[in-house]
C-alpha cells in the first residue's frame, strides 16, 4: 500500500515536471496554427487551428531581412552547415588530439593537455576581437569556413576522448602490434569504432553548440546571405503566427540530429559491452 | 645455433628497476618451455622483449638465425595469448582472428579457409559470427589461442592466459594447450607463476626469480634436483621442507638427532630439503612429533608438525589412521635429502 502510494507520488512529480516542460512548447505550436487575426483577438490557443501549411509555408519562403535577402529556408541550410561543420571538425580534431596526447607518448603530454583544457576558461566572448581580426584578415568574413573554424576545436571533447582512450587497456594496443597494425590503422580500425557512442554524443553535443551560436555569426557576417536561424529569430518580424511557425520550425533541426543519433548512441552502448 | 637464443638480455627500466638480468637461453625448434616464477621476477618482460613490446637495454635476441633486436613487432612473426585475451572487442570472432590475416595482404579466399579449418580445432566453428562480449571466459580464452594459431607464426608466446579461468576450464585448457602444441610443433613459450602449469605443459623450465634464471631443466630435473634453495623451495606442492642445521664430516644434525649422507662435506651453515612425500611414518621412527593440523585431500593429507623449533609438513596417503593433536615417529632418508649451502643458496 505505502510502496503503491510512493510510487503514485513519484508519477506525479514526473508528469508535473513533464507537463512544465511541454506545455509551452505545445501552445507555440498550436497558436501557430491559427492565424494572426484569431491569435490577436482570442489569444494563446491550447487547441489545434486549421492553418498549418498555410503559416509554415508561407514562413519558409518569405524574403525577411532588413534588404529582404534571405528566407526562412536559407537561414535553415546556414545553420545547418555552420551547426554540421562544428560538430564534424570538433568530432575529428578532438579525437585526433586525444589520440596523439595519449598514444604517442609525448614529452610534457599532460602539460599541452592542460594547456588545451585551459582554453576552457577562455569562452568565444572574450576572445572575440582577435578572433575576428584574424578571421578578417585572412579574408573570411561573410563566408561558411568563417563561421566554423574558430569554435571547431573543443577542449571538452578533447578532454572526453582521452578519458576514454586512456581506459582502453595496453594489450588492445599490443595485440594490434603484433597483428601488423601500425599507428594510422590502429586509429581507424580500433579507436573510432570503439569510440562510436562517444562520437555520436560529441556530434550532438557540439551540433546543438554550434546551432546555438548568436554573437559570432553575427559579427562574422555582414551580408544577409549569411544569417542564421538564431539571427533570425532575434531580427523577426511579421505577424505573430509567422513568428510561432519559426520558433517551432528551429527546433526541428537539433531535435532530428538527437532523435537520429540517440539510436546510433544505444545500439552502440549494446554491442560495445 | 639454436631456433631461438638469448644472449645476455637486460632490461633496466627507466626508472632504474633490474627487470631481467643479463639473461642466455636456448630454445630449439618445437620446444614448450614455460617461464616460471613469483609475480615480479621479470618473466613476463623477458616474454615481451621476446614479443618486441619491450625495449631490450643490452644483449641480443635472434629467432631462426636472424638478429631481432631492432624488428618491429608484426615483422618478428611471432604471436602471443595475453592474460586479458585482448580480443578486439568491436569485432566478431571471425574478424578477430581474420585481422592480422588481413593486413599481411592474404587473400579472402585464403582467410576463410584458414579461418574456418582453425575454428574447427578450437571448437568455435559456432561461434564465429558473434562479438566477445558475447563468449564465456573459456570461449574467449579459444578465440585467442585461435588468433594467435591462424598466423602460423615461428614461435607462440603465452603470457599466463589461464589465470583468468576458474580451476576446472583451467585444468581443461592446460591439456588442451599441450595436445596442440605436441599437434603443431610451433615453439611455444608459456608464462605463469603457477609451478602445477609449468611441471604438466613444458619440456623445459626455466624458473625465474629476480630477473636471473635459477635453474633450466626439463621438469623432471627440477623436481628432482633443484639446483638453488629458491628452487627448491617454489617447486613442488607442498614446498620443500628446509632444515637449518650444521653438517660435519657428512653427518648433518637435526633436533639433537643424525643424519648419514653420503657425502663427507663440512657446513656450518647449511640446510636440509626433504620433499613432504619423502619423509616416511615409521612405528619406530628416529624422529616423534606431534601432528599440529592435518589437511584431509582425499586420496592423501598433509601433516603439519615441528621439529624441534622448525615447522615440516609431510605427505601421506590417506589411509594412514592420523588425527590432529596425535603423536607420529618418522624418518627422514639420507637418499632422498637435498642438501644446500645458506651462505650461496646453491645445492651442494
Amino acid at each position: 500500500m505505502i510502496r503503491n502510494f510512493s510510487t503514485a507520488i513519484n508519477h506525479l512529480i514526473l508528469a508535473i515536471g513533464l507537463l512544465v516542460m511541454i506545455i509551452p512548447v505545445w501552445i507555440i505550436f498550436a497558436s501557430s496554427t491559427h492565424t494572426s487575426l484569431f491569435i490577436n483577438t482570442n489569444g494563446l490557443q491550447f487547441f489545434l487551428g486549421d492553418n498549418f501549411l498555410e503559416n509554415y509555408s508561407r514562413v519558409l519562403y518569405k524574403k525577411a531581412g532588413f534588404f529582404n535577402e534571405i528566407t526562412a529556408l536559407k537561414m535553415f541550410l546556414n545553420s545547418f552547415i555552420m551547426a554540421t561543420g562544428i560538430a564534424t571538425l570538433s568530432v575529428v580534431t578532438s579525437l585526433m588530439a586525444a589520440y596523439a596526447l595519449v598514444y604517442f607518448q609525448i614529452k610534457y603530454a599532460s602539460f599541452f593537455f592542460w594547456l588545451i583544457f585551459i582554453t576552457l576558461l577562455v569562452p568565444l566572448e572574450l576572445r572575440i576581437m582577435p578572433s575576428y581580426l584574424v578571421m578578417s584578415k585572412l579574408g573570411l568574413v561573410n563566408s561558411y569556413i568563417g563561421l566554423i573554424l574558430p569554435i571547431s576545436a573543443s577542449a571538452i571533447a578533447t578532454f572526453f576522448f582521452r578519458q576514454f582512450y586512456k581506459s582502453i587497456p595496453e594489450e588492445l594496443l599490443e595485440a594490434a602490434k603484433l597483428d601488423g597494425t601500425g599507428s594510422w590503422k590502429f586509429f581507424i580500425d580500433f579507436l573510432i569504432p570503439l569510440s562510436k557512442t562517444m562520437i555520436a554524443a560529441v556530434f550532438i553535443f557540439m551540433f546543438v553548440f554550434g546551432y546555438n551560436q548568436y554573437l559570432w555569426p553575427l559579427i562574422m557576417t555582414t551580408t544577409e546571405q549569411y544569417w542564421t536561424v538564431v539571427m533570425g529569430l532575434k531580427t523577426m518580424y511579421g505577424s505573430i503566427s509567422d513568428r510561432f511557425a519559426f520558433v517551432i520550425m528551429s527546433m526541428v533541426p537539433p531535435i532530428i540530429i538527437i532523435v537520429f543519433l540517440q539510436r546510433w548512441f544505444i545500439q552502440g552502448i549494446f554491442q560495445n559491452k | 645455433m639454436s631456433f631461438l637464443e638469448l644472449q645476455n638480455v637486460t632490461k633496466i627500466y627507466p626508472n632504474g628497476t633490474k627487470a631481467v638480468n643479463e639473461t642466455s637461453l636456448n630454445i630449439e625448434n618445437g620446444e614448450f618451455v614455460v617461464f616460471v616464477g613469483p609475480s615480479g621476477c621479470g618473466k613476463s618482460t623477458l616474454l615481451r622483449m621476446i614479443a618486441g613490446l619491450e625495449d631490450i637495454t643490452s644483449g641480443d635476441i635472434s629467432l631462426d638465425g636472424n638478429l631481432i633486436n631492432n624488428i618491429d613487432p608484426s615483422e618478428r612473426d611471432v604471436a602471443m595469448v595475453f592474460q586479458n585475451y585482448a580480443l578486439y572487442p568491436h569485432m566478431t570472432v571471425f574478424n578477430n582472428m581474420a585481422y592480422g590475416l588481413k593486413n599481411r595482404g592474404i587473400s579472402k579466399e585464403e582467410i576463410n579457409n584458414k579461418v574456418n579449418d582453425v575454428a574447427k580445432l578450437l571448437e568455435i566453428d559456432q561461434l564465429l559470427s558473434r562479438k566477445p562480449s558475447m563468449l564465456s571466459g573459456g570461449q574467449r580464452q579459444r578465440v585467442a589461442m585461435g588468433r594467435a594459431i591462424v598466423r602460423n607464426p615461428k614461435i607462440f608466446l603465452f603470457d599466463e592466459p589461464l589465470s583468468n579461468l576458474d580451476a576446472k576450464l583451467r585444468n581443461q585448457m592446460r591439456l588442451e594447450i599441450k595436445k596442440l602444441q605436441r599437434q603443431m610443433g610451433v615453439t611455444s613459450i608459456f608464462v605463469t607463476h603457477d609451478q602445477t602449469e609449468a611441471m604438466t605443459l613444458g619440456d623445459r623450465i626455466v624458473v625465474i626469480n629476480n630477473g636471473v634464471v635459477e635453474q633450466l631443466g626439463t621438469p623432471k630435473d627440477i623436481y628432482s634436483k633443484p639446483n638453488t634453495k629458491f628452487v627448491a623451495e617454489f617447486i613442488g606442492s607442498p614446498q620443500m621442507n628446509l632444515f637449518n642445521c650444521k653438517i660435519e664430516n657428512g653427518v648433518a644434525t637435526i633436533d639433537n638427532k643424525k643424519i648419514n649422507l653420503d657425502k663427507s662435506i663440512n657446513i656450518e651453515d647449511a640446510c636440509i630439503g626433504v620433499r613432504p612425500d619423502d619423509i616416511q611414518i615409521s612405528e619406530n621412527g628416529q624422529y616423534s612429533s606431534v601432528a599440529n593440523l592435518v589437511e584431509y585431500l582425499g586420496s592423501e593429507m598433509i601433516i603439519y608438525s615441528t621439529i624441534g623449533n622448525q615447522q615440516f609438513s609431510c605427505k601421506l596417503s590417506s589411509k594412514i589412521e592420523l588425527k590432529a593433536e596425535e603423536n607420529f615417529n618418522f624418518d627422514i632418508i639420507p637418499s632422498t635429502v637435498h642438501v644446500f649451502d645458506n651462505n650461496t643458496g646453491l645445492r651442494v
